[in-house]
């Protein structure tokens, strides 16, 4: 089962539109399905880390339905048929 | 005021390019400036503290400086006067990996001489420097200033640590005065390799020694391309001017109510001429006595007159920040500025009188008035205009 990002609304002009992205990588971490996603949409995965590689302090990325802020991060596992949604946090002014 | 998708931009107008905390707004009038008409917002919902207009090479575009509390900074650019904008997919500006930096935000986008038209800057936050040789498709750090042994030591200000200033001299090809908050003025008279802090005079009232090599709080430095080696700068306390490209500096303040302020802006024609918005120092930062008033030189800062035709003269608690005021290039001068409350006022006529253009934008962060020039015809950009289904 590959693993399936779900993208939102503002970084679907990056995803030729797709709210749902499924990678043919297969990747072990978080890290390591970012990675494969910005190969293929590198305008998500800049708009997700900053070119440090870093997640921005205001977008929360969510695997199996658990914020990764207090699993792992970057480094948590994605079993095989992982869903991994981005999520602007809740935020602003 | 009339407000459409895209404008109607002719020959001859005047644009006001209008960043605020929530988008950016665009604004013309033919050269009379009685009437505007307004577009926007564009980028709604993010934050834009810098615009620019390119008008070299043939050129009309718009650049924009819009940052996403979610999704990170990025420079966009217009070629038709903000019905679209291009976006990249990989944001143009990046700092290098080895810097461990990410860009919080664009503070400055400032062209070139006219004679090198593909050349650009833009100042970030963090403060550094950056360049583009190729009309802003690819920008590289200048590592000069980024390697500077004094950049560990400046210290954000209240907006965050901010190069928000980029002077070129027409004169000097060399040549590039910078300003960040807060360090101070530095100078490269090596098109980038080196720098020099350029703080002479200045003194830093919030520091032990009171006029340190750097550590200054320049807010804003302007200067004529006519006389490049005349600088007006308003400090965290203080006016200033220096006749020698910023080697030294002298105080600048007599007849200012408040040394305290954040715009300045440079007369299109006249060297002599420099306007300035004082502000009640140090925490409170509302004009001083509850008067909104500009404060115009005609004599390079030996006296400054209050302009205040038009301008609430009670009870008025706003405040205009560094990038918020601008004149064009009309004779006389038109001359605007915009308020953190969203409110943008002009003068057609140097400052004599003042007007209300706008009454409810988001807080201004900055303001670009531009003449459009040598716009040809095919190029103005009209409202498209539906074609009419011939019936069956």
């Amino acid at each position: 089962m590959p693993v399936r990002f779900f993208v939102p609304g503002p970084l679907r002009e990056f995803s030729e539109g797709r709210a749902e992205i499924a990678l043919s990588a297969t990747p072990r971490t978080l890290k390591e399905a970012l990675e494969a996603l910005g190969r293929e949409y590198p305008g998500i995965t800049r708009r997700v880390l900053d070119e440090q590689g870093e997640v921005r302090p205001h977008v929360n990325l969510f695997v199996g339905g658990e914020c990764v802020r207090f699993a792992d991060g970057l480094e948590t596992a994605l079993p095989d048929g992982s869903e991994v949604a981005i999520l602007p946090a809740v935020s602003g002014g | 005021m009339a407000a459409t998708k895209s404008l109607p931009v002719r020959n001859g107008d005047v644009l006001l390019l209008v960043g605020t905390m929530k988008g950016a707004f665009l604004l013309r009038s033919d050269r009379s400036r009685r009437r505007w008409e307004r577009s926007g917002p564009h980028f709604p919902g993010r934050s834009v503290y810098a615009l620019a207009y390119d008008g070299r090479n043939r050129r009309h575009r718009i650049w924009a400086a819009p940052k996403s509390l979610h999704w990170g900074a990025e420079l966009c650019s217009s070629d038709d006067f903000g019905r679209k904008w291009s976006r990249p997919e990989v944001p143009r500006i990046a700092f290098p990996k080895e810097t461990g930096a990410s860009l919080a935000h664009a503070w400055q986008i400032e062209p070139g001489l006219d004679d090198e038209p593909d050349r650009l800057f833009c100042g970030a936050e963090p403060s550094a420097l950056f360049e583009s040789r190729d009309a802003g498709e690819t920008w590289s750090l200048n590592e000069g200033l980024w390697n500077h042994p004094h950049r560990p030591n400046w210290t954000p200000g209240g907006g965050g640590l901010c190069l928000h200033t980029i002077l070129t001299d027409p004169t000097r090809r060399d040549r590039l005065t910078i300003a960040t908050s807060t360090g101070g003025v530095y100078r490269t008279d090596d098109d980038g390799r080196t720098w020099r802090a350029r703080n002479r005079g200045i003194k830093a009232y919030f520091l032990p020694e009171k006029e340190p090599e750097f550590g200054q709080c320049v807010h804003k430095i302007v200067r004529h391309p006519s006389k490049p080696d005349r600088l007006f700068l308003q400090h965290h306390f203080g006016l200033y001017r220096s006749d020698d490209g910023g080697d030294t500096w002298r105080e600048a303040s007599k007849g200012v109510p408040s040394d305290f302020g954040f715009a300045m802006a440079m007369h299109p024609r006249n060297p002599e001429a420099v306007y300035v918005l004082p502000l009640q120092a140090d925490e409170f930062r509302c004009p001083p006595e509850g008067k909104l008033r500009v404060y115009r030189t005609r004599d390079g800062a030996r006296s400054w007159r209050p302009l205040t035709r038009g301008l609430p003269q009670k009870d008025c608690y706003d405040t205009v920040l560094r990038d918020a005021m601008s004149i064009d290039e009309e004779d006389p001068a038109g001359v605007y500025f915009g308020t953190r409350n969203g409110w943008l006022y002009g003068s057609r006529d140097e400052g004599e009188s003042w007007s209300v253009i706008e009454e409810s934008l988001p807080p201004i962060t900055c303001v670009r008035a531009v003449a459009v020039r040598d716009l040809e015809k095919r190029r103005a950009a009209r409202p498209r205009r539906r074609r009419r289904r011939r019936a069956a």
